[in-house]
């Protein structure tokens, strides 16, 4: 009797095969999901590290510049024949200080100056910055005329790009920009020392050029400050304002789905449209000036606010419920709870919503094409209603340039603008992480 | 004859909103939702100095009832009340009464601890602040001090008074929540399940608190447990269905109530 019982009863119960639920598939299930996580992670890092590299790549060169130190005679006979300086000080002007630069370099090549054609090509090598460049060191000190003094010259950006190299040397003479003399005329300076390659602070502060050695995102740099600070103290205001009102105070009813559905709507709008709007309201309609960061400014207000409103609304609800019954309770009124608890709690969201909306701002070029700030502006605006342009624009002119001076420029101001929203990004991380609090 | 009668209620009822021995008082209590009807003219007296228990099966309409009384259901849109609440015979619901004056005088604990991210001293000074009852830096010192004191948390936090309150445990956490809401000097306190989230420590830790607070002031609390309402009240009102069953002294309620369904909820046959 117990010999059945032992192995025959007992065994079977044990051994009854398990329910089968599906764990084998439920996994390979998770396991081929993880995978298709990371292959469009690496697709997208892909993707990034071969734009960065593209950029960077191009436009590092951008940073340097080519410049040949030479001894300038700041010759009286050229600059000044008449010696009227100090009756009409119109004279130091117009003085034609181009030669003067070209017979310094013609000395230090030993150049004769009379070989007017090697004198031409000479004179090639050298930028047109160097007019004003001269210009400014005689006005500013007019003793120094009669002196000879060593000083950088700009070299020609065609001689830029040869002595970085981006110059195809094979190609035949006539078919390339620069000629064999003036290469061997650059490798002598060089050997010399007098042709080297400097830090290029030109790029951070000079304002258009048709040469492309002497232009700069200057002029840009000063539009974008102008309509980031009207975009950041105009849509900061104003978006937060409306989010409190339509979250927290505005009754629920059909006027107010509408308008939440509009600023949906509103955010999706092609950023052309809001250009289109600017030029028939700001300039045509109210007569404000054409290419002037106060109207750029306030086309990217109207673009950001949806973006400003949508990320403050999700802020204020992301905050919890609690919060605003325990300040209810105590007594506090409405606006003591949003302004006092509700707000700083929801403060990391507003700030992160407002620096991606401004960065998003920084970048955009279109609405700014159709209020005319696609010019060419050399000088720098003081107020913002004087023309400008702004960095996307500016990388936008330069890369239509054909000049292969300005395809590094291109690369170059890319990369200053994305540094520019890096440095946002890391302030929205960090501002966040001061806001943020723990609950 | 039946003009006289209704005078007569009516005049009796005037006498009793009158009586200073009645801190509230609710009558002819409703409330709707949008549509539906949470409350059916509740009538329930809050006595002074005297803890009120409110008990009864989920979504009785206890929660909703504590909650006319400082009137956080006019933080919900679709909230609708009718009939008359007074505070020492004054109608809440009047035009003429401020909101936020009155929520300073029936102040609130909720069922889930919500100190504010902020510091423990901020939590408790902040009702102090915003009504101005405090004259000074010292002035608000001694508020917090008194306060923590009062809610038996001097001890446990005093070195600590500038760390977060959320850094609290769940315990400290509710008792800060009520040092918050004595801070203000209440004359009534609501307290909707406080203990609900806490364990059986803290809960006791509460119930201690509770007990010695009525003597300052007056206490409703809304509870699921049959023991914490006989441990510290002393009158006990049943809700069921959105009406009120029965409100008898507590004694009288958990030995011999008169309702048939107080008895049932209270032996545990529904609920």
């Amino acid at each position: 009797m117990s010999q059945v019982v032992t192995p025959t009863a007992t065994a079977p119960v044990a051994r009854t095969p398990r329910r089968d639920i599906g764990l084998k598939k439920r996994y390979a299930a998770e396991r081929r999901f993880r995978a298709y996580g990371i292959a469009a992670l690496s697709f997208g890092l892909i993707f990034l590290f071969v734009l960065l590299w593209s950029v960077v790549s191009k436009g590092y060169t951008a940073f340097q510049q080519t410049g040949v130190t030479l001894a300038v005679e700041f010759s009286e006979k050229i600059i000044d024949p008449q010696n009227q300086r100090a009756s009409n000080p119109q004279v130091l002007l117009t003085a034609n200080y181009p030669v003067m630069a070209r017979n310094a370099l013609a000395n230090a090549l030993g150049v004769a100056q009379n070989d007017r054609a090697k004198q031409k090509e000479l004179g090639q090598m050298l930028s047109d910055g160097v007019r004003s460049q001269l210009r400014d060191m005689v006005v500013a000190d007019p003793s120094i005329i009669g002196t000879t003094k060593t000083v950088t010259l700009l070299a020609a950006g065609d001689i830029d790009s040869a002595f970085k190299g981006q110059i195809n040397l094979s190609v035949p003479q006539e078919n390339r920009k620069v000629s064999d003399q003036q290469v061997g005329w650059m490798n002598k300076l060089a050997e010399a020392g007098a042709l080297a390659k400097h830090f290029n602070t030109g790029i951070f502060f000079n304002g258009a050029s048709s040469r492309a050695e002497a232009s700069g995102v200057g002029v840009a740099l000063i539009g974008s400050f102008y309509m980031m600070l009207i975009v950041l103290v105009l849509s900061l205001p104003i978006g937060v304002a409306a989010s409190i009102y339509l979250e927290e105070f505005a009754p629920k009813n059909r006027f107010t789905d509408l308008i939440e559905v509009n600023i949906n709507n509103l955010a999706a709008v092609p950023s052309i449209v809001y250009g289109l709007l600017g030029l028939a309201v700001f300039i045509n309609f109210m007569g404000l000036p054409r290419s002037a960061s106060l109207v750029g400014g306030f086309v990217l207000t109207l673009m950001t606010l949806p973006t400003i409103i949508i990320a403050t609304r999700a802020a204020l609800k992301a905050v919890p419920p609690s919060i605003r019954a325990a300040a209810l309770g105590l007594g506090a009124s409405k606006m003591q709870t949003i302004f006092h608890h509700v707000l700083p709690l929801a403060m990391p969201g507003i700030l992160t919503g407002t620096i991606i909306g401004l960065a998003h701002a920084l970048g955009e070029t279109a609405p700014l094409l159709l209020i005319g700030m696609v010019a060419f502006v050399a000088n720098f605006p003081t107020t913002p209603m004087d023309p400008s342009t702004a960095l996307p624009v500016q990388i936008y002119m330069w890369a239509n340039e054909a000049e292969r001076a300005f395809v590094e420029r291109t690369s170059g101001a890319i990369i200053i603008l994305l540094l520019f929203l890096i440095v946002m990004n890391v302030g929205a991380i960090l501002l966040r992480r001061r806001f943020e609090r723990r609950w | 004859m039946n003009m006289m009668t209704e005078a007569a209620v009516e005049k009796a009822l005037d006498q009793r909103m009158n009586d200073l021995s009645y801190k509230m008082i609710g009558k002819d209590v409703s409330v709707y939702y949008g549509e539906k009807r949470a409350l059916f003219d509740v009538n329930l007296n809050v006595r002074q100095n005297t803890v009120t228990a409110l008990i009864g099966p989920s979504g009785c309409g206890k929660s909703t009832f504590l909650r006319t009384l400082n009137r956080m259901n006019d933080t919900i849109d679709s909230c609708r009340v009718t009939g008359r609440i007074t505070l020492d015979g004054d109608d809440i619901y009047d035009p003429a009464i401020d909101v936020v004056e009155l929520r300073a005088r029936v102040g609130m604990v909720f069922q889930k601890p919500n100190p504010f991210p902020k510091s423990i001293y901020e939590n408790i000074s902040y009702g102090p602040r915003i009504h101005g009852l405090a004259r000074s830096k010292t002035d608000m010192d001694q508020i917090v001090e008194a306060s923590l004191q009062r809610a038996g948390l001097w001890n446990e936090v005093k070195d600590r008074l500038q760390e977060s309150g959320t850094g609290l445990s769940g315990g400290q956490q509710q008792r800060l929540c009520i040092a918050r809401a004595i801070a203000v000097s209440p004359e009534v306190i609501l307290m909707d399940e406080p203990c609900s989230a806490l364990d059986p420590i803290a809960t006791a830790k509460v119930e201690e608190l509770i007990h010695e607070l009525r003597s300052n002031y007056t206490i409703v609390i809304v509870t699921h447990s049959m023991q914490q309402a006989a441990r510290v009240s002393q009158r006990t009102a049943m809700f069921h269905l959105g009406q009120l069953v029965e409100e008898n002294d507590t004694d009288k309620m958990f030995t011999n109530p008169d309702d048939q369904r107080t008895q049932d909820y209270i032996m545990g046959r529904f609920g």
